[in-house]
């Protein structure tokens, strides 16, 4: 008997206010644990994909099924809790500049703490040698009290990573998380995120714009083309020509 | 191949409508204004000997009266400190409800704003004169009048600063599953924070000037002594009076920079 998937797409449309096609019928499950890339031109919609999946957009037709549960209708503490086990990592790494790594590694855990709790800065003693450990396991505990802004791109991708294991999630969400890192950092942040995968389990999505990265980490490429899901396959039975298809401009399917 | 058509630019771009349109407006309502209210440069020039006049008698300070106003010194800046710390904590909250980009009900931001708006056209001569008449004359007075003075201008300056931070930090917190109070302590406030201490510490500046003003329609402070001076014609403490004032003014100016010059 196969596993019931971890994410489920069922005819899910998304259309901006302003009338653009966002996504366009878009049906396909992720099974529990899988590294997926997610591959397309820009405007494609590989954004606007991931950011229904925690709902920080919202979809205008079909429905989203996580863990079994269609998130459609939740709100307030329900899509917080739905926010929780789903981390998400930025291309702009999107760290409190002006806090510690610390302090930037422990707002990931607060939504396990009633606000007036994270308001006085009351951790637990155990919250906050997971934020070392967090911090260890991408290779940056000795910068703990260092401000955010005084690290390399890489090393604060690397943060942004460890606050999103601060959630101990089940999903992370990766919108194009290397594409302002040179290929050295590129390669230990990507490293991270297969770690993380093959490890913990995680279930990782990512949105990358180099085809070569696409082939060396993900378990399945899709491809999106002005809204639709034009391209499936495992990563067996990806070829180059397939992949150049989705980027060939104009190019029919 | 065929290219797109460079857009052309439209007549009010090409002849510069908007620049000299406003220049021309400018203008006329200077002249316009500078006629109606029958402002006459040349007055200023001729009773300039009765200003000298006064500057003359003004030159003989008694010091000795320095000892009486070290008090009333310090109750104005006492008053000033009050008045713009409850002034700015009360404008904090107010800031969060009219910046744009943390409220996106468009109509609780307008009616915070209209509100602010409206608090900020009264005059503070005015409220202190009202809270001279509700409080009696004092300090209570001055520091009322003077936390509504600070809370009309440090909210608009603080929502604008507001609207300038970094909003990818909030997104952050958002997909982590924080709550709106949240996000703001942790995403906002860090971001916000030295600007609003700088702004804080002008208001103060401001204050400790305005305070002066206040105490002369007796909202306590070193206002109450001057009037007192002048009314006695002893200007020989009139003199004291605005001389201590001056260093006053000068010390806090010179300390509220250099905080400032530090934090930004
Ligand atoms: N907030 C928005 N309002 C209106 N249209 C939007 C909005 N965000 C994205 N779009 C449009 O939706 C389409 C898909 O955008 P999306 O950001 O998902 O593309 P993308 O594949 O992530 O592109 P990129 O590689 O440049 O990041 C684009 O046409 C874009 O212009
Ligand atoms: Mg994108």
């Amino acid at each position: 008997m196969t596993q019931a998937p971890i994410i489920s797409f069922k005819g899910v449309n998304k259309i901006y206010s302003n009338g653009t096609v966002g996504l366009k019928d878009i049906s396909f499950d992720i099974p529990r644990g899988q590294f997926l890339v997610v591959v397309g031109l820009s405007g494609a919609g590989k954004s606007t994909l991931l950011r229904t999946i925690n709902r920080m957009h919202e979809i205008t037709s079909g429905e989203i099924t996580i863990e079994e549960e269609p998130i459609n209708d939740y709100k307030g503490q329900s899509l917080r809790l739905l926010r929780r086990k789903i981390g998400m990592i930025f291309q702009g790494f999107n760290l409190i500049n002006r806090s510690s790594v610390e302090r930037n590694v422990l707002s990931g855990r607060v939504s396990y703490y009633p606000t007036w709790k994270t308001l006085c800065g009351l951790f637990s003693k155990a919250d906050r040698e997971m934020a070392v450990r967090s911090l260890q396991r991408v290779n940056l505990a000795d910068k703990l009290y260092t401000r955010a802004d005084e690290l390399s791109g890489g090393q604060q991708q690397r943060v942004a990573i460890a606050r999103t294991l601060m959630q101990d999630p089940k999903i992370i969400l990766a919108d194009e998380p290397v594409a302002s890192l040179d290929p050295l950092t590129t390669a230990t942040v990507m490293d991270t995120l297969q770690r993380l995968n093959r490890e913990d389990g995680i279930t990782v999505i990512v949105n990358l714009h180099s085809v070569a990265l696409a082939r060396k980490y993900a378990d399945r490429i899709i491809g999106l083309r002005a809204g639709q899901l034009v391209y499936d396959q495992p990563i067996a039975a990806v070829t180059e020509a397939d992949l150049n298809k989705i980027y060939a401009e104009g190019a029919e399917a | 191949m065929t290219y797109p058509e460079i857009p052309r630019r439209s007549w009010v771009q090409r002849w510069h409508v908007k620049g000299i349109g406003g220049t021309v407006v400018l203008l006329v309502l200077l002249v316009a204004s500078s006629q109606m209210t029958g402002v006459d440069v040349g007055m200023f020039f001729s009773n300039f000997g009765q200003f000298m006049n006064l500057l003359v008698r003004m030159s003989h300070p008694a010091w000795d009266y320095t000892t009486v106003i070290i008090q009333p010194l310090l109750e104005t800046i006492q008053m000033a400190i009050l008045g713009t710390t409850i002034g700015a904590a009360f404008a904090i909250p107010f800031a969060v409800l009219s910046a744009s980009n943390l409220i996106h009900s468009r109509l609780l931001r307008n009616v915070t704003r209209l509100f602010l708006d409206l608090v900020r056209t009264l005059p503070d001569l005015l409220l202190a004169a009202i809270f001279v008449a509700i409080f009696g004359i004092g300090s209570t007075a001055g520091v009322v009048t003077l936390a509504i003075f600070s809370f009309g201008m440090v909210s608009k300056l603080f929502y604008e600063v507001i609207e300038t931070i970094d909003m990818g930090p909030l997104e952050a917190l958002e997909s982590v599953g924080a709550s709106k109070v949240t996000i703001i302590w942790y995403a906002v406030l860090p971001q916000i924070l030295n600007q609003f201490i700088s702004y804080f510490l002008y208001t103060l500046e401001i204050n400790v000037r305005a305070s002066t003003v206040l105490g002369y329609l007796g909202a306590g402070g070193i206002g109450v002594f001057l009037q007192r001076s002048l009314n006695e014609f002893n200007y020989s403490q009139t003199a004291v009076i605005i001389l201590a004032t001056l260093v006053v003014v000068l010390v806090i100016d010179g300390i509220s920079n250099h905080l400032r010059r530090v934090l930004l």
